[in-house]
């Protein structure tokens, strides 16, 4: 064709001719040319678009983080005492240095700059002798325990304020339980160990004393006016195994305080009655000749973070065992350092990462559940003196033997995905054992959201099979018989039917199937199974009847190839009958109804939106694609075969199954996988004909969620380049490819089926 | 005889037959169902009285429309808590809407046929469709005009058609004067704003303008005021007349006439009553705005959502569908690139629409959409234009969507075009493009002509893209109105789709929406079959012409 064009523009060339006219005629053939190739070559790109931009915001998922030193400048205010903790307030702007003389002195995490000190009103002659950062660090609470047995809370306060629309942030101290420091033990004896809880209702202050534990809690009285509110104390005391105590912490709810030794007896000790507490656990969670060397509560309050001098860092927490009590248990191990752990510091505000120091000053960022490593760095040359990571996880303070104040960035964004929590069983926070979850979303700051797929790719191929179980034997049944046996005149309307039922907007059979099937199903779950038996017998027994027994002038009134128009009513009486016959026969041989049968003989459970309502919904989509497609590859198998059999002496139903079938089944095949994609991926059937519950039971009466109605639920209310977000585009890259591979292969199957056909 | 007769395979050929047989009857079927309970919808059913024997032994009155039945077997029945007596079989049950939800609290109530003492269809009951809490059933008493009797008994009701009908053209005027006039102003005042924001942003604010600009002000406000003015009047006048009616437990309801839509009398309409009246309700169907959550009234923004998008969406998917198939087929090399190409734009129509739907979010929305605000909108900021989803970026979606259809399509008339054409084209010294332009184009027209139907059908039935770029169950403006620039291409839509979904699924009152559904189901499965089979027959009359031309 080009040639010819060439020739042509050529030969207009050539003639000396030419004039302005057919000079513009040429130039505007040359620009079209350029603008089709560029337009059409421009369209079938932006086509391929679609697979790497869902590439590229599903990339940054799998990069791994990073962490460089940003600056680093003097300690500020060194004289006012040894560091005990740095904290870093939300926006990375005003950091804090908590000291053993109890001064505060606040500035500028960048830079240094003191912005402000305060000094925590000690009582005269006592000393501070143990302190401690409370959970969660956002909160910014610190408790000091005294050398008179003695304890004071305090709080740091960031208050933002915008003056001509620029943040500043304003840093003070509080007391939350009020400025005069509380007694915790009576005879005055040095608080050793101190630690605390402020919740919602009530405070707990555990304090150790020699070998004495003893815990204080304050509860609020319930008042309308929470600022005056009074505070009812209770006080406990409980003996403790003698040795030496790394850490005491306190869970979430107030119910368990966990004692830590420094050789790796770790206690539990139930305190939900408050003047009645037990020591309800004691273990070793080290081997022995080892010592604990840091212990942390992963964010949340409920995972105990425990490191150790090998350098392995053991995650605990509680699991209810049979009898329904909760036992400590080891749930994973990392190991971080071939040395010491000196530090573990989980204060990252919505996710469950830590970070962890060995005493070389190697520093590493993980994340338990997906059990990455996100980031390896040396910070130090040697054991820091404090450490802190922000609570968005983005910048790390760190305080060194240098005298001097290290700021790090770190950019570490979608830690919780890898593909061992994306695909396989994780065991997570609170969970007996480690499932298949996804739960993406709640309302609570400190809720992991667990991003499975495998329940959601489970649904998909369990809706996508019963639709199949349903759709494969009507469709190529169907079109073995239209494309051989159907009189020409009826195949004129049979075809474009089918194919219009093709069309038919998924949100109408999704509508109908949640709507009206489910409810019907429900109702005549027995009448739908012997519809499978009764229908199929009907139809030998009258087609028997038919052939055999009707007189023979009878049956040559009735042209070949109309068998399909005389069954529908045959169908539809026998349809009726089997419905009608349905509930006697139930009665008779469940005594009850099917479901409460299956419910008490087996435990199978029934959902009103079930896989079956949607097998059956999302069969009838899928019909017509594979009917259509068989039909054609049947219906051109070349007819010189066909006749050859049939010569030889084959019935039709030989040369049907031996011949015209073997030929065919490439198209079939690729018929069967192109209905398969669309099964795969059809949204608004399943998304209104099942539950949407992410469950992973094979059942026929239970429901499931898709990769693509999950999709449609969810996407809209993502933030932006969450992990939420590109974990859904992960799902839609995964269906893409999905199909995409799959109708390749059926279009290739196709194409050389095409090539066989004219070659034979 | 039996034996052969099963060796010979005939068994499995009329299984076979029984298939297709099966295909059509869940086709016809389907299509039945939804046909039978659409059309239904607008059809005025009668309204039964019953004495019925409640569970505690009371006899009381039931009025209502009857809407379904259900036949339980016994043993389900006590299964699932009746109690009933040895000799009977089954539970018959019906479905009755009681409408009168301001009074008991729901519209429906499952009554048990063997309780039912007594059943009759007086003429005088009336129903009575509201603006607020569903329709109300029951016995019309008085006629009121500022709490005064004007009119009771008999002469009731003639009153009441006079008095709604003054009513109904006052709620119409508030309604233009609330929607078109009021919501005009606001959107000037809000124009107003943003050019303020804009001038400074660019530092060219200065007093001649602000003068100017709360000149301007002061017109809308004047103008605002008088409406307000007239609207209140006007609720003066329309809050004037009310009906009191009993309800079936005798207790006496007064509704203001400016919640009312229509009263009927169905028991008393003769058929041709009945259908004046279908018509009529057809009609608002079509051509109002949805009340009560969707549940209720029309759904004219839903159609026109819906035509606004697929119209968008030809306007972009031709002439790149057509140029991408004009250069596959004309303009390429034929080779093995040409085939992947063929593949992949093939599969494409594979890919889950789904997937397109998380491409525009992504890209279109966010990435393009908020380029375009931070270079042509930044006075709007923080609130996006086109960052946020919106008609335009559902069409362009669904373009890319339905971009396959077309390029297949085209591609297919392209091939069908003889060779001979071109070459004669070509022989008598046209230019390649002389000769696409005024011969192989032209013919291939048709097959563009169906690929576009079938695209635009395939966009009107899809939902699942658009719940994800810019559907929303209720507009509050339509995307084309009388304000400039017109056409809004920022704004979010209603889709009939989309519209089914949601009523039928998210409403709370799921029972009292079905048979809108229903209807809306109708009117979208007749217009896509309607553009299928155009597309179908278009295809057959080419095959037939191209079939002459070789020949």
């Amino acid at each position: 064709m080009s040639e010819l064009n060439n020739s042509v523009a050529q030969s207009g060339q050539n003639a000396a001719t030419t004039s302005h006219n057919e000079k513009l005629r040429l130039i505007k053939d040359a620009v079209m040319r350029h603008v089709i190739t560029v337009g059409g070559l421009s369209t079938i790109c932006a086509v391929v678009v679609i697979f790497f931009y869902l590439l590229y915001v599903v990339y940054p998922l799998f990069l791994s983080a990073s962490a460089e030193p940003i600056t680093q400048y003097q300690i500020p205010s060194e004289s006012a005492g040894k560091t005990l903790f740095l904290n870093i307030e939300e926006q990375n702007e005003v950091a804090s240095r908590f000291t053993d003389s109890g001064a505060v002195i606040f500035f500028e995490a960048k830079t240094g700059k003191i912005l402000a000190e305060e000094k925590v009103l000690l009582p005269e002659g006592t000393s501070i002798v143990s302190s401690v950062q409370g959970t969660p660090m956002r909160e910014g609470a610190i408790a000091y325990g005294l050398s008179n047995g003695q304890a004071i809370i305090v709080k740091q306060q960031y208050k933002m304020d915008f003056v001509d629309n620029k943040r500043t942030i304003i840093p003070s101290l509080s007391y939350p339980l009020g400025e005069a420091p509380l007694v915790v033990d009576e005879s005055g004896a040095a608080l050793d160990r101190i630690s605390f809880k402020i919740g919602e209702s009530s405070t707990v202050i555990v304090a150790k004393t020699a070998n004495k534990l003893h815990i204080a809690s304050f509860e609020k009285e319930q008042s309308l006016f929470a600022e005056d509110s009074a505070l009812i104390r209770s006080d406990s005391v409980l003996e403790m195994p003698v040795g030496t105590i790394k850490d005491i912490l306190i869970d979430k709810e107030e119910h368990n305080v966990f004692v830590m030794y420094e050789d790796g007896l770790l206690n539990a000790v139930d305190i939900s009655k408050k003047s009645n507490p037990e020591i309800k656990q004691q273990m070793t969670v080290i081997k022995s000749g080892e010592k604990v060397t840091s212990i942390s509560f992963l964010n949340g309050d409920l995972s105990l973070m425990i490191g150790d001098s090998t350098g392995l860092v053991s995650q605990w927490g509680l699991v209810r065992d049979k009898s329904g009590k909760s036992m400590l248990e080891k749930i994973r191990v990392f190991k971080v350092s071939d040395s010491s752990i000196v530090a573990i510091n989980a204060s990252e505000q919505r996710r469950k990462g830590f970070m962890t120091i060995d005493d070389k000053g190697e520093m590493g960022v993980y994340h338990s559940t997906s059990e990455r490593l996100m980031i390896k760095a040396h910070v130090s040359d040697s054991t820091p003196l404090a450490v802190i990571l922000s609570p968005r996880a983005n910048t790390l303070l760190l305080q060194n033997h240098d005298g001097k104040i290290h700021f790090w960035n770190i950019d570490n964004e979608h830690p919780e995905v890898s593909m061992k929590s994306l695909w396989q069983k994780v065991w997570y926070e609170s969970y007996p054992q480690p499932a298949y979850i996804w739960q993406s979303s709640s309302a609570s700051d400190d809720f992991e959201p667990k991003y499975s797929l495998t329940p959601l790719v489970f649904g998909t191929l369990k809706a996508a099979f019963y639709a199949m179980l349903v759709a494969i034997p009507l469709s190529l049944m169907g079109a073995i018989y239209a494309a051989y046996f159907m009189s020409p005149k009826m195949r004129v309307y049979v075809k474009p039917t089918i194919e219009i039922m093709g069309a038919l907007p998924t949100v109408i059979l999704g509508f109908l199937a949640g709507l009206w099937l489910a409810p019907f199903i429900e109702a005549h779950l027995s009448g739908l199974f012997s519809v499978l038996v009764i229908v199929p017998l009907t139809v030998v027994i009258f087609a028997l009847s038919f052939q055999t027994f009707l007189p023979e002038e009878m049956r040559k009134s009735i042209p070949d190839g109309w068998e399909a128009a005389i069954l529908i009513p045959v169908i539809l009486i026998g349809g009726w009958f089997a419905f009608s016959i349905s509930v006697p026969l139930e009665t008779f041989l469940f005594h009850g109804t099917l479901r409460d049968w299956f419910k008490n003989e087996f435990g199978i459970g029934y959902d009103q939106r079930n896989a079956l309502v949607v097998g059956i919904a999302m069969g009838f989509a899928v019909v017509p694609t594979i009917f259509s497609i068989a039909e054609d590859a049947i219906f051109g198998v070349p007819k010189h075969l066909t006749t050859g059999s049939l010569a030889l002496g084959a019935t039709t139903w030989q040369t049907m199954s031996r011949v015209v079938l073997l030929t065919a089944s490439p198209g079939i095949f690729s018929g069967i996988m192109i209905g398969f994609g669309r099964a795969v991926g059809e949204t608004m059937i399943v998304l209104m004909a099942t539950g949407n519950t992410p469950v992973m039971d094979l059942s026929v009466f239970q429901g499931l969620r898709t990769l693509a109605a999950n999709i449609a639920v969810e996407m809209p209310e993502t933030e932006v380049d969450s992990t939420h977000y590109r974990v859904l585009f992960l799902a839609a890259l995964v269906l893409f490819m999905f199909t995409f591979v799959f109708n390749t292969l059926a279009e290739i199957v196709r194409q050389r089926l095409r090539e066989k056909y004219s070659s034979l | 005889m039996i034996k052969e007769w099963f060796k010979s395979g005939s068994p499995w050929i009329w299984l076979n037959a029984a298939a297709v047989s099966t295909c059509l009857i869940m086709v016809v079927g389907v299509l039945g169902l939804i046909f039978a309970r659409g059309v239904g919808h607008f059809w005025a059913s009668p309204i039964v009285q019953l004495s019925y024997q409640e569970d505690d032994g009371q006899i009381k009155t039931i009025i209502g429309e009857h809407v379904d039945s259900s036949v339980t077997p016994a043993v389900m029945a006590k299964s699932a808590g009746f109690v009933l007596s040895d000799n009977e079989d089954v539970l018959i049950q019906y479905l009755m809407k009681t409408g009168n939800r301001d009074l008991t609290g729901s519209d429906f109530r499952w009554i048990q046929e063997r309780h039912v003492k007594k059943q009759t269809e007086p003429e005088n009951l009336i129903s009575v469709e509201r603006r607020e809490w569903g329709n109300f059933y029951g016995q019309l008493t008085a006629v009121k005009e500022n709490g005064n009797v004007i009119a009771s008994g008999d002469k009731a009701w003639d009153v009441l058609q006079e008095r709604l009908k003054v009513a109904l053209e006052l709620h119409e005027q508030i309604a233009h004067l609330e929607k078109k006039e009021i919501g005009s102003i606001n959107y000037n005042l809000e124009q107003l704003r943003l050019a303020q924001r804009a001038l400074e942003l660019k530092n060219a604010w200065n007093p001649a303008k602000a003068k100017e600009f709360s000149d301007k002000k002061a017109a809308y406000d004047v103008d605002y005021k008088r409406y307000q003015a007239q609207t209140a009047e006007l609720y003066q006048k329309i809050r004037r007349d009310s009906l009191v009616a009993t309800t079936e437990s005798g207790a006496e309801l007064v509704i203001p006439l400016s919640k009312v839509v229509e009263v009927t009398r169905p028991n008393k309409m003769g058929v041709f009553s009945k259908i004046g009246h279908y018509v009529q309700k057809l009609g608002a169907f079509l051509s109002e705005d949805p009340r009560e959550a969707n549940t209720e009234g029309g759904i004219f923004p839903a159609i026109f959502g819906t035509i606004m998008m697929v119209i968008m969406m030809s306007v972009i998917v031709t002439p790149f569908g057509v140029i991408a198939a004009v250069y596959l087929r004309e303009y390429a090399k034929q080779g093995f690139t040409t085939r992947l190409i063929r593949i992949a734009v093939n599969n494409l129509a594979g890919v889950p629409s789904v997937v397109y739907g998380v491409f525009g979010l992504g890209f279109f929305v966010y990435i393009l959409g908020g380029k375009i605000d931070e270079l042509f909108f930044p006075e709007f900021s923080p609130a996006p234009v086109f960052g946020t989803p919106g008609l335009l970026w559902s069409s362009v979606t669904l373009a890319l969507l339905t971009l396959p259809v077309v390029i297949v399509s085209t591609e297919e008339g392209l091939a069908r075009v003889p060779k001979a054409i071109r070459e004669g084209s070509l022989a008598l010294g046209a230019t390649k493009i002389e000769t696409l332009w005024r011969t192989v184009l032209p013919m291939a027209s048709p097959a563009m002509m169906t690929g576009l139907i079938l695209a635009v059908a395939r966009a009107a039935g899809e939902v699942a893209p658009l719940m994800l770029v810019g559907v929303v169950k209720l507009a509050p403006t339509l995307p084309l109105d009388g304000n400039y620039p017109f056409l809004h291409l920022d704004r979010k839509f209603m889709h009939l789709g989309f519209h089914i979904y949601d009523v039928g699924f998210q409403s709370p009152n799921v029972e009292a929406a079905r048979p809108l559904v229903y209807a809306t189901s109708l009117l979208l499965v007749v217009v896509i079959i309607g553009l299928n089979l155009s597309a179908i027959l278009i295809r057959n009359h080419l095959r037939e012409k191209y079939r002459a031309l070789e020949g």
